[in-house]
């Protein structure tokens, strides 16, 4: 298990490197120069080699990729052009937000996701089955931006009871566990889970289904097990499927929502990343782009090693 | 109670079984009646389709919700299809249980072996999860899975098909059944293995005293395990008797057909005779005799309704029509073969 665990962990290493390297052309790639936002105006050609030079944008790729790495490794991601302030200073709270609203919303999602799945998993082929799938589909399919909106008109405008947008006890941006803070929370949150709640659904229903038929839920049943008793071997069994979605789910959501967030304009990584696309701050994108990226390797790494511990045949393979 | 355990452990009378959908009405098992004394052992024999999984299953009412189960069983003197859910689990896996076919699907394969036998020791009796695994040990010893200990905490797909299947036999015996049963316990397995399970399956039938229903389509199974021998054929019995009486003096038409299409000791050497036709179609079975359509001696009276059960001889009986003719005039033909 800890040889598994190890190597799991090495095999992330290439991983982690390669999207750092795209990170780092990202800059490159972007249409534009990406030096036009520090030019001063109307800038000869020799002041904009002399730019140039100082941002070292002179030296040949693979030293810059490495100067750049030195300095992301020691959390130095460079400056935002907007606000003159450490990419860090930006990127870190923003995260924090997101993973507030995300996790709420994994929560709500995930819950909603496997009751649902459940019911249906058991009544497949029912009445019950196709409603839940009906419902599941139409979850999946709905645009979120959309439904916030809706939400907001029915529950903000016309209702009243909840606020519109904003985070934190009248949208001063400092969230508290309070019910100032947790209300500006409900429906964003909500918004963000349904998509997860409608995929979670359908694929343990798939999955509890699928299980289901084997033969040796026959053979639990033959040896007198009662129903919830028989469930616990069904959902073991149905775990590492789940979890797999379950982990990518997170990590959207983790990666926050460009839309939603600026929908209600929630501070998170999304809503950071919607105005550093506006103002081509391209060390800001970088930096946002770079740490949810870690973030994704991180849990799908997660993932993996607790799908270990709900089926044996895993770790030989 | 005395009274019950004077008469056979299971006493199976007019046995139906449907499954009924909205798409699907079809009967799978027609009034069925058989009895098995203490110990005893009872092979049911028949192409694929016949129903004996179906007969077997509704011993413990192993069903999903399509089916309509008739008739009555009683299993040492409990009224099974009768029995309100909680009984019947008490029942399932403690009086009676059951080994499957694929060993390789039939375990679950996320717990290990020693966990799953003791669950149902743990269910059934009031053990602590220790003694559970202490007996687990001993029944994985009892059906001689060598280094036992070690392959109790191994998970199913660790062990060989032959293994698999031992533990399953041990999951099997873990109460200590009056009544096991065998659901082609050795189809799925190599043909070296298969009589090793066999000869260990009879040896702890007898040692245990446990009446056993084997399902099998295999002459030579059916031979080297059974007292008697119950041939299916489109959801009924056809032929039931001794197992040395129905392999010697074989006579319904489709028994016969069976003994001589398959390879068996009896028969070393001889030719291979298909039976001809295709197997019945449950869904639209002929009005008489439901294997009239294969058979080489049909006449008339097999068409017009299906055939009651005639006494061959002693314990002997058989459901063709023209049995007695044939047991007289063309007796070496069926006993012996064309
Ligand atoms: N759950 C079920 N629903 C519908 N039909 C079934 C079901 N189980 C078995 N059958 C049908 O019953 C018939 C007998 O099946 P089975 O008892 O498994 O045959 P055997 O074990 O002799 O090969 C088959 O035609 C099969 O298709
Ligand atoms: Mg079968």
């Amino acid at each position: 298990m800890a040889v598994y665990i190890l190597r799991r962990v090495i095999y992330t290493i290439p991983i982690a490197i390669g999207v750092s390297i795209v990170c780092f052309l990202l800059i490159h790639i972007a249409p534009g120069d990406p030096l036009s936002a520090v030019m001063p105006e109307g800038a000869s050609a020799a002041i904009i080699a002399q730019i140039r030079e100082a941002y070292g944008f002179d030296r040949p790729l693979p030293v810059q990729y490495l100067k750049w790495l030195g300095h992301v490794v020691t959390g130095d991601f460079g400056m935002s052009i907007t606000t003159r302030r450490p990419v860090l200073g930006e990127v870190l709270p923003a995260v924090a937000n997101t993973m507030i609203l995300a996790s709420t919303a994994v929560l709500f999602g995930f819950v909603t996701g496997c009751v649902l799945g459940i019911i249906a998993g058991y009544t497949a082929g029912s009445l019950t089955d196709r409603a839940v799938t009906a419902v599941a589909v139409t979850g999946v399919s709905i645009p979120h931006y959309w439904l916030g909106m809706v939400l907001v008109v029915i529950f903000a405008v016309n209702l009243g009871v909840l606020p519109a947008t904003g985070m934190g006890s009248g949208g001063s941006g400092n969230f508290a566990l309070d019910w100032a803070s947790l209300r500006s929370l409900i429906l964003p949150a909500i918004t963000l889970s349904v998509i997860p709640a409608g995929i979670i659904a359908r694929s343990v229903r798939a999955t509890i289904a699928e299980v289901r038929k084997h033969e040796f839920v026959q053979t639990l049943y033959a040896k007198g097990l009662p129903g919830s008793r028989v469930f616990v071997h069904v959902v073991k069994n149905a775990m590492p499927t789940v979890l797999a979605i379950m982990g990518l789910q997170l990590a959207q959501l983790l990666g926050g929502s460009i839309l939603v967030e600026t929908v209600f304009a929630w501070p998170g990584t999304g809503f950071l990343m919607n105005s550093a696309i506006f103002n081509r701050d391209l060390p800001i994108l970088q930096g946002t782009i770079l740490t949810l990226a870690m973030f994704f390797i991180v849990i799908n790494l997660l993932v993996d090693i607790a799908q270990t511990a709900f089926d044996p045949r895993i770790k030989r393979s | 109670m005395t009274e019950a355990a004077q008469k056979s452990l299971v006493q199976v009378e007019h046995l139906k079984v449907r499954f009924v959908s909205r798409d699907m009405d079809v009967s799978v098992v027609n009034d069925v009646s058989f009895n098995l004394e203490r110990g005893e052992a009872l092979c049911l024999l028949g192409e694929s389709g016949s129903g004996k999984t179906v007969t077997l299953r509704s011993l413990i009412r192993l069903f999903p919700r399509t089916a309509r189960i008739g008739g009555r069983i009683h299993i040492d003197g409990i009224d099974v299809l009768n029995l309100p859910e909680r009984r019947l689990r008490q029942v399932r896996g403690s009086l009676v249980s059951m080994i499957f076919q694929e060993p390789m699907t039939a375990l679950d394969p996320v717990f290990t072996v020693g966990e799953q036998i003791a669950e149902t020791i743990v269910y059934h009796e009031d053990v602590s999860q220790a003694d559970a695994m202490k007996r687990a040990l001993e029944l994985m010893e009892l059906v001689q899975v060598p280094s036992a200990k070690r392959r109790l905490n191994a998970y199913p797909h660790e062990l060989s098909g032959g293994l698999r299947q031992r533990a399953m036999i041990a999951l099997a015996l873990a109460c200590r059944p009056k009544l096991l049963l065998a659901d082609e316990p050795t189809t799925a397995l190599d043909a070296t293995v298969q009589i090793q399970i066999l000869l260990l399956l009879r040896e702890l039938q007898r040692e245990l005293q446990m009446a056993t229903i084997f399902v099998t389509h295999d002459l030579g199974v059916a031979c080297e395990v059974a007292d008697r021998i119950a041939v299916m054929y489109a959801g009924r019995f056809v032929e039931t008797g001794t197992a040395v009486d129905v392999m010697t003096s074989p006579s319904h038409p489709y028994t016969e057909g069976l003994l001589h299409s398959t390879v068996h000791a009896g028969r070393r050497g001889q030719r291979l005779d298909p039976i001809p036709g295709s197997p019945p179609d449950l869904t639209d079975l002929p009005a008489g005799c439901a294997f009239s359509p294969r058979c080489t001696y049909v006449q008339d009276i097999c068409l017009a309704a299906p055939p009651e059960f005639r006494t061959r001889r002693q314990d002997h009986w058989v459901r063709c029509v023209r049995q007695p003719e044939l047991a007289n005039s063309e007796a070496p033909s069926l006993a012996n073969g064309p």
